[in-house]
């Protein structure tokens, strides 16, 4: 479909400022994958964290697990393209240039870092500046995406004023607020309370056409909204799967209060053993 | 087309008569598709709807949603991150205070003209170093990071410094500009090696240790400051920009 033809048909009918849907956006992929990884090895200092590892994610929510040092911050780093690969290959989006993939690339870091003196807006219209979107499209899209994280009444207050739960979902707001198209989240529901995480998972639950990939350490989180696992440990992928064949590999003699949490001991036991 | 459907037949559509034919009801439906004047008449024939005034009433038209506020120095941030402001602040001080040194005539050799070479330094510093720009990580990763970005902020700096230094200085600025801008361009160039931060300490210690340090012992200003000096430091300057630009990419990435 053309950019006129399509422009063309969101006026009709209606004389409200029409949204340019660009042919990119209706292009369809001509790739299998989001994220595709063969053989990856990063570093993280001197220490080899990401070792190997073979991965393919297409759209849904990925739960990346493992426990604490397996290399999940490394390898989302890498995914973010702000850490150059030491080995293997990494293909994002069929293999789109750094900038391109940057454009369409939400990334919430585990140390969401940000400016004090900034309001919400201020903050997510300036990450949304630098994401390069078209400056008419700037304040719009920072709005969306500050009522989707459900932060829109404290939009204009300073983001120092804010609650560690209300500071994450600032964090995941700058992050979609460019519509991503792979969205990485590093540990986002740490400091969030019962009810925000549930609404988290519900946000993650909407994020149907994006390919998103959280990282946690939370086996509940992964059961509530993930629709699959990656399991790290030692800088490997031990285990890749859906969420109810991870609960499957446990066995009732293995640690953990849920079947799930039964099957993370039991592989990553398994990983250790070897 | 010059068939309206006259009213007793729009009435006939709106009521659902049953004596009006399955034909004839599709046809005013297709023409009311195309004929403004006939859905007008059916509005008419319609009449005010009480339930849809009460929805317009609830729907309480003045409330406008109140204009984001006009943020006068959004362009600001473009330029230099909050981050920055501190050290530039710190910087301004030390070079004002050199300044104040000068003028009461602590030192026979002049601080102010000691220290220009590595004002920037910090301010270049806090520009793209992870540890002390809070934001670094979620900036590193946007499209727009890279050599673009650390050189809009690094203009920032001098935008701000070489001004001050011009003033308090006092002295033509061939002796001072250029070694200013090789310090600030060497910053970035060791940057890309061993990290922004560890690149603007060693420099500031290597300036301090092997020109101040020694100059205001002997008590006798530098020969690397003399206009002598200048091609060493132009061959300097073209050296590190030449390294900045070849390694563009590690600006993409983290700061180490």
């Amino acid at each position: 479909m053309t950019k006129a033809m399509t422009t063309a048909m969101t006026n009709k009918g209606d004389n409200s400022m029409p949204r340019v849907v660009t042919d990119a956006e209706v292009a369809p992929a001509t790739y299998p994958f989001e994220i595709e990884a063969t053989g990856l090895r990063v570093r993280a200092g001197r220490r080899m964290a990401v070792d190997g590892v073979d991965l393919a994610l297409t759209t849904g929510v990925h739960g990346l697990l493992g426990p604490n040092g397996a290399g999940k911050t490394t390898l989302i780093r890498a995914l973010a393209t702000v850490l150059r690969p030491a080995g293997g290959e990494l293909e994002l989006l069929g293999g789109a240039g750094t900038r391109e993939i940057r454009r369409r690339l939400g990334y919430l870091p585990q140390e969401f870092g940000f400016y004090r003196r900034f309001t919400v807006r201020e903050f997510v219209e300036y990450m949304a500046w630098l994401k390069e979107l078209p400056t008419a499209d700037v304040p719009g899209a920072a709005q969306r995406a500050i009522e989707r994280i459900g932060l829109a009444d404290r939009a204009d207050d300073k983001l120092k004023t804010l609650s560690g739960g209300m500071v994450r979902r600032a964090g995941i707001a700058q992050a979609i607020v460019n519509d991503p198209a792979v969205l990485l989240l590093d540990e986002p529901t740490a400091g969030l309370d019962p009810a925000q995480r549930m609404q988290f998972r519900e946000l993650l639950r909407g994020m149907t056409d994006t390919c998103v990939v959280v990282s946690t350490h939370l086996v509940e989180d992964v059961a509530a909204a993930c629709t699959d696992v990656v399991l790290l440990d030692a800088g490997r992928v031990v285990f890749q799967g859906a969420a109810r064949e991870l609960a499957a590999a446990g066995t009732d003699a293995d640690a953990g209060d849920s079947p799930m949490e039964r099957g993370y001991s039991a592989i990553v036991a398994m990983g250790g053993a070897r | 087309m010059t068939w309206h459907a006259s009213p007793s037949l729009l009435r006939g559509y709106r009521t659902k008569d049953p004596t009006l034919r399955a034909d004839a009801v599709w046809a005013v439906e297709v023409h009311l598709e195309t004929c403004a004047d006939c859905r007008a008449g059916l509005a008419a024939e319609v009449g005010p709807d009480p339930l849809l005034d009460q929805v317009w009433a609830a729907l309480d038209l003045d409330h406008e949603p109140a204009p984001a506020p006009r943020r006068r120095w959004r362009w600001l941030a473009t330029w230099a991150t909050p981050a920055m402001v501190p050290w530039l602040a710190t910087t301004a001080l030390v070079t004002v205070i050199a300044f104040l040194a000068d003028l009461v005539g602590s030192t026979s050799v002049s601080l102010a003209l000691l220290l220009a070479p590595i004002t920037p330094v910090a301010g270049v510093a806090a520009a793209w170093a992870r540890g002390i720009d809070p934001a670094h990580e979620i900036v590193a990763a946007t499209p727009r990071a890279g050599l673009y970005l650390i050189l809009r902020r690094t203009l920032a700096v001098l935008v701000v410094l070489i001004p001050l230094l011009a003033l308090t200085t006092w002295t033509s600025p061939v002796r001072w500009l250029l070694p200013c801008l090789v310090f600030t361009v060497a910053t970035l160039a060791l940057g890309g090696f061993v990290g922004v931060r560890r690149a603007a300490a060693g420099l500031l210690a290597a300036w301090s240790v092997f020109v101040v340090a020694p100059s205001l012992l002997i008590a006798s200003p530098p020969a690397v400051l003399e206009p002598s000096a200048l091609v060493g430091w132009a061959a300097a300057l073209l050296l590190c920009a030449t390294v900045v630009r070849l390694r563009a990419d590690v600006y993409m990435r983290l700061d180490r």
